[in-house]
């Protein structure tokens, strides 16, 4: 048996002439798009560094039609990335050279939502808020938050295994994810898993969320609801330092508390941030920490004195509580915000989330500083304390020739930190094309065998999303275009 | 009768799963009939590779090696005030870490937060070529690589052997209430399960007691607060409130199937609150017992006698009868994925 070697991943052999007439047989002229200037705006996604020109992005708008564009791609090893409202930050769906794009966002239709059970059916084009709106009228939410959530879609949020502001409470997305009807690489479709919250065998789920598009495409997706929470306690304290920040970090964790997040953002973020929508922090401090209680109101006033008092202990410059919704929802704008507004100190920026272990979140922070400061570019820091989960902002300027390259050294470095005192490379972005030269610095040759050998029962032709996740020696054009544009026009916000 | 090997550290394990054409990997075999395989199968128990090999109260994590009791890290746990969320069943019988991922097997605490796979951070396996591999992590958010951990609950070690695990775990909650509610009969249970479950409680446990005419209510969190809370419950459902040790009985049998015949088979179900009726009704029909969890979600079954059909698929655990009920054929991809990690079909296939 020759399954013992890692599988081959086929150059596309498609023919781009046939490809495309019977793309025009399947669907209407205007939803095949193969223009140049039609073209350009599915160039790029989140990671705005890199670009690359598509043969040609496609618009179904069925199930039915989606299947017939994954069988034909692969009749024709023709090469596709599935692609949601592009607001990945690790290039996730960035076109590969001569492929299909698949943009899923006229599959957007709520299919239902079942308040007795607790659950919802949606289309992969579904934006993640839309999920919470059409939950809330019966007291319930759907959990995963990320940054990018009033734009971007749950199959995006499925594919990359979004994450969010809430993960150590609540998990990530797949943690929500209960079924999952998909159209596989090799044209086969499938469901995984069901409406119960249980399952027999395998985690089939489990496995298809954070597949990175490399095993197929999700087309319907069953999602758990919980009951919204019935009271916040929200408190946003400002630190002379981010190691007394970090410091109050370690006594709530040690208190027995499970804070729904727990949130730190360095001097420059909250710069940025109090420029960009007016926030106002305390004056004179290196870090905020936004620390949220939730539940139903007895337990909140009950865990409200402990979290004041341990707030207090940590000596804050200042710590105010919210006092009503809007002073909460005020502290998250600024906090979601905080991305998105350094793009006001600086043209570009990368944007990282690698993971360390809790008790060392000092110490990466200072290494980071560290290395920033060696390397002579600027650096902001927002991140999940609750979990590890960092977010070093590294600023840049794309015009100036050999910043990208710099910045992209410096975050290699940090990636590299963080696996070596033994975190991740990503959080919550995913490996995508951003990261994938760094899977192999967490795991080992046959490890990364394995991986392959998993993508390749789903794909065997190497035909869905290829070049993310694992290093294939292709690599899409680098271009400057600083903010994503739905960025600009604040839209969205990168976590 | 099975030829068994017993590693004792994982290397060996590595080479045990390479010394054999056919392999299957067994903990304490609290589930036995998961492990009720063809005679030529070699087994190889875990039980030589036990321990905690990492655990860090302030990371919410462990690490431990699959063979590691449950009760043996629950007390390690509880000594700095924290637990396995997702609650599984067996302590008592001597249940191992391992073998609690590989049948899938969460118990009724999993309501609140989630059952293994919502915990499950990392493992440390050896695949069908022998290989001793490492994939996930040992952190509490991460995202790089497929989830096999993930896949790997309720797997039945049919895709690996299982070598260490690393899983989240929470802070303990301060204090615990337990409510009694009766029921009329299942579509009742069914109206009340959902009820509680969506309201604002944020209720621990939310189980249909054996007999199917109770539902118990478990109430987590600052002793200040349960009490409100459970008037509050009782004013919308007539019941009672436990006491203390009548309440740590109730789980404590649960957890450990005391309630179950004990010869017949028993059987894990995945169903949704709306099959619940008719589940009860054609358990009743066959003189069984059910015990019904996570607010309607999963249920074990006890019978006297194997069955045919529970109108459900069902994995039987223990006892006589067939290893599936009603399993659905499976799709492509489940072969592909079988022949990625096992090419050689060391493991039995997941319906053996």
């Amino acid at each position: 048996m020759s399954s013992l070697a890692s599988p081959p991943l086929q150059p596309s052999v498609a023919d781009p002439a046939r490809c495309l007439r019977r793309l025009a047989d399947l669907l209407p002229a205007s939803r095949v798009l193969s223009g140049p200037a039609q073209l350009a705006a599915y160039e790029s996604d989140g990671l705005t560094a890199f670009r690359t020109a598509p043969l040609a992005v496609v618009v179904p708008e069925t199930q039915a039609e989606v299947i017939a564009l994954v069988r034909l791609c692969h009749e024709e090893g023709l090469p596709f990335v599935a692609r949601g409202s592009g607001t990945s930050l690790s290039g996730g769906s960035t076109p590969v050279a001569g492929g299909l794009v698949i943009t899923l966002n006229r599959l957007n239709r709520i299919l239902r939502v079942d308040p007795a059970q607790r659950l919802a059916v949606v289309e992969p084009g579904v934006i993640n808020t839309a999920v919470t709106v059409a939950a809330a009228p019966h007291g319930l939410h759907y959990a995963p938050d990320p940054s990018s959530q009033s734009i971007c879609t749950i199959g995006g949020n499925v594919a990359f295994n979004s994450g969010g502001a809430h993960c150590l409470k609540y998990g990530m997305t797949s943690n929500h994810v209960l079924g999952i009807k998909a159209v596989l690489a090799t044209g086969e479709v499938v469901e995984f898993g069901s409406a119960s919250r249980e399952q027999l065998g395998p985690d089939w789920c489990g496995l298809f969320s954070g597949n990175e598009g490399l095993f197929g495409i999700a087309l319907e997706i069953t999602v758990q609801l919980l009951p919204r929470a019935e009271v916040f306690h929200t408190v946003l304290a400002g630190y002379r330092t981010l190691e007394q920040a970090g410091d109050a970090v370690s006594a709530i964790i040690a208190s027995g508390l499970l804070p729904g997040a727990i949130e730190i953002m360095d001097a420059l973020a909250l710069e940025a941030a109090s420029a960009a929508v007016h926030a106002e922090y305390p004056p004179g401090c290196e870090a905020v920490l936004i620390v949220e209680l939730e539940g139903p109101r007895e337990v909140v006033a009950a865990q409200r004195p402990q979290l004041d008092a341990l707030i207090a202990a940590s000596a804050p410059v200042e710590a105010r509580p919210a006092r009503d919704a809007a002073e909460r929802a005020a502290i998250w704008k600024g906090r979601k915000s905080a991305f998105s507004a350094v793009g006001r100190l600086s043209p570009d920026f990368i944007v990282q989330d690698g993971v360390v272990p809790r008790r060392r979140l000092g110490e990466a922070l200072r290494r980071i500083a560290e290395m920033s400061r060696a390397a002579g570019i600027r650096c902001a820091n927002v991140f999940h304390a609750g979990d590890g989960n960092l977010h070093p902002l590294i600023l840049y300027n794309g015009a100036e020739p050999g910043a990208l390259d710099r910045a992209e050294v410096l975050a290699g470095k940090i990636l590299k930190m963080c696996v070596e005192m033994g975190g991740s490379i990503t959080g919550e972005h995913g490996v995508g094309l951003e990261k994938r030269d760094y899977l192999a610095s967490m795991f080992n040759a046959d490890e990364l065998d394995c991986l392959q050998r998993i993508r390749a029962a789903f794909d065997p032709l190497g035909i869905a999303n290829p070049g993310k996740m694992f290093p294939d020696g292709t690599a899409p054009a680098l271009a400057q275009h600083g903010l994503h544009p739905l960025e600009k026009a604040g839209l969205i916000s990168r976590e | 009768m099975n030829a068994l090997l017993s590693p004792t550290t994982l290397a060996e394990l590595a080479d045990a799963v390479r010394s054999a054409p056919r392999i299957l990997a067994v903990g304490a075999r609290t589930k036995p009939r998961l492990s009720a395989v063809a005679s030529d199968v070699t087994l190889v128990s875990t039980l030589g590779l036990s321990g905690i090999t990492e655990y860090q109260p302030d990371e919410y994590t462990f690490t431990a090696l699959a063979g590691t009791p449950l009760r043996e890290i629950a007390a390690t746990l509880a000594a700095r005030g924290q637990y396995l969320p997702f609650d599984p069943l067996l302590l008592a019988a001597g249940a191992t870490l391992g073998g609690t991922l590989g049948a899938g097997l969460s118990g009724s605490g999993r309501f609140r937060f989630g059952g293994q796979r919502d915990f499950i951070l990392g493992v440390r396996f050896v695949d069908g070529t022998g290989r001793l591999l490492r994939l996930g992590g040992k952190v509490v958010k991460n995202a790089a690589g497929f989830d096999l951990p993930k896949f790997f609950v309720g797997s039945l070690g049919r895709f690996g052997v299982f070598g260490e695990l690393t899983f989240k775990v929470f802070p303990r909650p301060a204090s615990t209430l337990t409510l009694r509610l009766p029921v009329a009969d299942a579509p009742a249970a069914t109206a009340l399960l959902n009820t509680a479950a969506g309201a604002r409680w944020e209720i621990d446990a939310l189980d249909l007691l054996p007999a199917a005419d109770t539902v118990v209510v478990r109430l987590a969190g600052p002793e200040s607060a349960l009490p409100i809370l459970a008037a509050e419950i009782l004013t919308r459902f007539p019941g009672e409130i436990l006491s203390a040790s009548a309440a740590d009985a109730l789980w404590s049998d649960l957890r450990e199937l005391r309630w179950t015949h004990a010869d017949g088979p028993l059987l894990k179900l995945a169903l949704t609150p709306a099959q619940l009726p008719a589940l009860v009704a054609r358990v009743r029909a066959l003189s069984g017992r059910i015990h019904v969890t996570a607010g309607g979600n999963a249920a074990l079954v006890s019978l006297p006698a194997p069955a045919a059909s529970l109108g459900l698929p069902a994995l039987t655990l223990r006892g006589p009868g067939p290893l599936w009920l009603e399993a659905p054929a499976p799709p492509a991809i489940h072969a592909a994925v079988k022949t990625a990690l096992d090419p050689h079909n060391r493991f039995p296939a997941l319906s053996a």
